[in-house]
């Protein structure tokens, strides 16, 4: 099957790749952009583990095809810090507060965590582990993710 | 001597004996003498065994058996 | 050391450090089992039997292999013949042989240009079936008219006379059984059954392995232990050892089921055909289930006999485990772990492996101890109960100590379950106040932990900044609490330790992270080596001194006179002992290689409460605490990350996890939506004690925390839900479905 012309923008930079038609968005920019810190780990929307912003909106980068990403904008882990490296306060307050043990889930956990606070900076304990319902944790029982998030949310808006 | 506890599951393998005396000062020794003393325990500890001596879960054969410790054989365990 | 002589003014154990692989961690820059590539890698993908019981009558690829990219195929017929016991049994789980045993086995394999192709031409290569009966319910196959799965697998402990698909017989006990029933007041009998479930890591198996036609191989891999991926590689393809080298990545969860190996044969296999090609085998989600892990299923009766104040009599354990269409269900585990905690005259075991066409069961946390706490605790709970006593009272009332002989035969070392079993009690979540249908329930679990194969080496660098290498991959922290226990005993900043994972070429061999044995083995190991660095750095100082090593202590750091009479010298700092080595003697460094003794088990005690809704049978978790004894806490917030993980899982395991055949042997929910596991709207927040009755076989009196916590949640849930509707599960999960029939069946409606 021939390849098909894509360009997006990814973490603020114009990029261009050849997909065939059945790869995801998730296979492009692990195979064809070397960004492999959104993970595979069912390939069913159903663990959130390659969770980015497409248009800055949460989805799951599995149930998308590649080339849909042609003209628009996505935002995966890699774009989450600082251009000079400086870690937003989710990625701090994970480390912090050990809310990862193997990290395989940490960099859905963190995309899916900045957009609830894009919408919602002072989220309740229930609407963060609802939100979080997406994304599949099988190292931690979720109690230090929840307690980082909260903390991140309540220094992002001053309260801390 | 050093008495040997066997699980008696064993028990057919021993002529009913569930407690085996043995000449050893290492766990090896032991399990050489086990062996010898009932041939039908060869494959059990061929699949491997391991020995608690005084309580304590040991795998090495070179190990030391004090004079009058207490020793259980057991199935070799895994973890996960 | 004895406990008296641990110094408890420590500066860096005990503390929470940041680790040293968060930072790659939260920017995606580690590298998991999928992130690896290799320059000309092709990609591969496996054919798997649709069928639970199958033979294999041809196997035709010629279609496949007449696509443009496709490379090679692999069938049985690529790997050695002749390998006997456990090898046999690795291979022909890898690769089916003249029969696929089980819904997911593999049959063939290839390698292509692109994991597109390799998909494509998986589908083209056909397989021609003849299905054979199947059995995959542990009751049913252990029935003496059940489809023969095996013959002759049967090993020697298996007496004349038992049904076809027994493979293993087991017992043991202590005590006049009969006597100990006749003393009680109570005796209760009842059968618990728990299914299957998986060890639900997220990162599915995934490996980049070359293997050229000189026998000398590369695998790259996500695994517990490169050295098993290695030695079970090489007896699969027949292979010699050290030519093949493994580089573990990092992990993305194992739990025991990346202590084996599936697709790493296939991909060496794969690239020996291929020319010596890289090839790269990526598991989905769905093969991760059919195909990988589980744990076994199990069928248990047990009987408990109790006097009217509480005290324990005698227990009976008899139970039946199918581990797969292989030996190696975690019997002897799940019945040695069964009356642990309980100081019993009498008690016996029996224990029947069975074989099923189900996958090959694989290690999960504390192999068989969920399953046998699952029935034990239940049934003391159900008595308890029957005589008002309080469940932490009968606990404590029967709970073993040290110097106690076990229900599996030895006398206890030093053990911390009544102060689990105290702090319990004492806890604010005990009292808290319960409204209407909800409930409470107590359980205790045990595991031994392990020692195994450990090799570690560390070094001092020119700066005086030390590396360590270990074999046991990282998959709760490890690495930090080992770079605290080197810091600490060298008495530098934690910063200054840099703890590497290490393959296979570096170090003697190393068992994996399993039997939660990393903290303490490697633990143990690398002070040790640590030690050897620090004697030798005492013994440069003394030469440049001139005085003897003897009269050098090591303290904070630095060599010192070790006093007046030694000498009179300001101390000398690691940087500058390092910053000279090359002129004061070469390199410094230390190793371990041995079996480190002085294992010390690990009790803990769950205290949950939950309410039942009448209308629907769901089970909402309120509170949840975790009760367990470390020994001691290198790193708590790891630690505590332990306790809450296993609880989450086994929380998982008692209310709504479980593999579901169909009546045609196949498995029903072969992926995340159906096979459910924990979300975090699930779970409250899981409240953690740590109890430290320090070890004293280890330096820093470490047990081992890993895999008791997955252990009392599967009990402690059932107790919970008994309390808050009067109605007994005795069988997992505990999904709405079956409580809700359960409470129908109290109230006769």
């Amino acid at each position: 099957m021939s390849k098909i012309h894509v360009t997006a923008t990814v973490n603020g930079d114009s990029v261009e790749f050849l997909a065939d038609p059945r790869e995801t968005l998730l296979d492009a920019l692990r195979d064809h952009l070397g960004l492999i810190g959104s993970k595979e780990g069912c390939g069913t929307g159903d663990c959130g583990a390659c969770s980015v912003l497409l248009d800055g909106r949460l989805v799951s980068a599995c149930l998308v095809l590649g080339v849909e990403a042609e003209g628009h904008e996505i935002e995966t882990i890699e774009g989450m810090a600082g251009p000079d490296g400086t870690l937003h306060p989710l990625q701090r307050k994970f480390i912090e507060h050990a809310a990862l043990q193997c990290g395989f889930c940490t960099p859905g956990f963190l995309v899916a965590s900045k957009a609830l606070l894009a919408k919602t900076p002072d989220p309740t304990e229930e609407e963060v582990r609802y939100w979080l319902a997406g994304n599949l944790c099988r190292c931690t029982g979720y109690d230090k993710i929840i307690r980082a998030v909260m903390d991140a949310a309540a220094e992002m808006r001053g309260a801390a | 001597m050093v008495e040997v506890h066997l699980w008696s599951g064993l028990k057919r393998l021993t002529d009913g004996e569930i407690t085996v005396a043995v000449e050893a000062a290492t766990v090896g020794e032991m399990l050489d003498a086990l062996t010898r003393a009932h041939p039908g325990l060869a494959p059990v500890i061929e699949v491997g065994v391991s020995a608690a001596i005084d309580g304590e879960i040991v795998n090495g054969r070179h190990v030391a058996i004090p004079p009058g410790a207490e020793v259980f054989l057991l199935q070799r365990l895994k973890g996960g | 050391m004895a406990k008296d002589e641990m110094n408890p003014a420590f500066k860096l154990i005990g503390t929470r450090v940041l680790r040293p692989d968060g930072l790659d961690k939260v920017t995606g820059r580690a590298r998991y089992g999928a992130d690896f590539a290799a320059p000309g890698m092709l990609f591969g993908a496996a054919v798997r039997s649709p069928h639970a019981h199958a033979r294999i009558k041809r196997i035709d690829a010629t279609r496949a292999l007449a696509l443009d990219g496709v490379k090679a195929v692999v069938t049985r017929a690529d790997f050695p013949t002749g390998l006997t016991g456990e090898d046999w049994n690795l291979q022909e789980n890898c690769m089916a042989g003249d029969v696929a045993l089980y819904d997911g086995h593999a049959v063939a394999a290839v390698a292509a240009t692109s994991a597109l192709l390799a998909q494509d031409a998986a589908k083209l290569i056909e397989v021609e079936y003849e299905p054979l009966p199947h059995v995959t319910d542990v009751d049913d196959a252990i029935k003496p008219d059940a489809p023969a799965i095996r013959p002759g697998a049967a090993d020697h402990s298996v007496p004349d006379g038992m049904p076809p698909n027994v493979v293993r017989y087991f017992e043991f006990g202590h005590g006049d059984l009969d006597a100990g029933f006749a003393e009680a007041d109570i005796v209760r009998a009842q059968t618990y059954r728990t299914e299957a479930t998986h060890q639900g890591y997220i990162e599915p198996q995934a490996c980049v392995g070359q293997l050229g036609a000189d026998g000398k191989g590369e695998m790259w891999v996500t695994t517990q232990g490169q050295w098993y991926v290695r030695w079970m590689c090489a007896a699969v393809l027949g292979l010699e050892t050290a030519q093949l080298r493994v580089t573990p990545s990092e992990i993305g969860g194992g739990f025991g089921g990346k202590t084996t190996v599936f697709i790493e044969p296939l991909s060496l296999a794969l690239s020996r055909k291929a020319g010596g090609k890289p090839v790269k085998l990526v598991m989905s989600r769905s093969d991760v289930l059919r195909a990988t892990g589980p744990t076994a299923s199990a069928s248990m009766d047990v009987k408990i006999g109790m006097k009217a104040d509480g005290t324990m009599t005698a227990g009976r354990a008899e139970f039946r485990m199918q581990g797969g269409a292989f030996p190696g269900s975690p019997l002897n585990e799940a019945l040695e772990c069964a009356f642990a905690a309980y100081k019993l005259p009498a008690v016996e075991h029996i224990g029947h492996e069975v074989l099923a066409n189900r996958p090959k069961a694989a290690a999960y946390r504390a192999p068989g101890a969920p399953m046998a706490a699952f029935a034990v605790e239940s049934l003391v709970d159900e008595i308890a109960r029957e005589l008002g006593l309080d469940p932490i009272a009968v606990r404590l009332k029967n709970a073993v100590r040290e110097g106690d002989r076990s229900s599996y035969g030895p006398r206890y070392k030093s053990i911390g379950l009544v102060e689990t079993l105290e702090a319990a009690k004492a806890h604010a979540n005990y009292a808290a106040p319960l409204g209407p249908n909800q409930g409470r329930g107590v359980a205790t679990g045990y595991w031994f932990n392990h020692n195994g194969d450990t090799s570690v080496s560390m070094a001092i660098a020119e700066d005086g900044t030390a590396q360590v290498s270990v074999g046991t991959p990282d998959i709760g922290g490890s690495r930090a609490s080992l770079g605290l226990m080197v810091a600490e005993t060298l008495g530098i900043p934690y910063e200054h330790v840099r703890v590497n994972v290490v393959e296979t070429g570096a170090l003697g061999i190393n068992e994996p992270s399993h039997g939660s044995r990393a903290t303490f083995a490697s633990g143990k190991a690398a002070v040790i080596a640590t030690e050897q660095a620090i004697a030798e750095m005492c013994r440069r100082a003394a030469a440049e001194w001139g005085i003897e090593p003897e009269a050098v202590d090591w303290v904070e750091g630095a060599a010192q006179p070790a006093g007046p009479n030694a000498g009179k010298f300001p101390p000398m700092k690691i940087a500058e002992i390092a910053g000279q080595m090359s002129s004061t003697g070469g390199p410094i460094a230390g190793h371990y290689e041995g079996l480190p003794e002085g294992v010390g088990a690990s009790f803990g005690t769950h205290v949950v409460d939950v309410e039942v809704d009448p209308e629907t049978g769901r089970t909402t978790i309120l509170r949840y605490l975790v009760v367990q004894d470390a020994g001691r806490a290198i790193h708590p917030a790891y630690v505590e990350g332990q306790f809450q993980g296993g609880a989450a899982q086994g929380i998982g395991w008692a209310l709504n996890e479980a593999y579901i055949y169909g009546e045609d042997g196949r498995l029903q929910n072969a992926g995340f939506l159906d096979y459910r596991i924990p979300v975090a709207c699930d779970l409250p927040m899981i409240d953690t004690v740590i109890v430290e009755v320090p070890n004293p076989g280890h330096p820093y009196g470490v047990r081992g925390v890993g895999e008791t916590g997955i252990t009392p949640p599967l009990p402690a849930v059932a107790n919970a839900i008994a309390a808050a509707t009067g109605a007994r599960l005795r069988r997992l999960p505990m999904n709405p479905p079956a409580v809700l029939a359960a409470i129908k069946a109290v109230r006769g409606g």
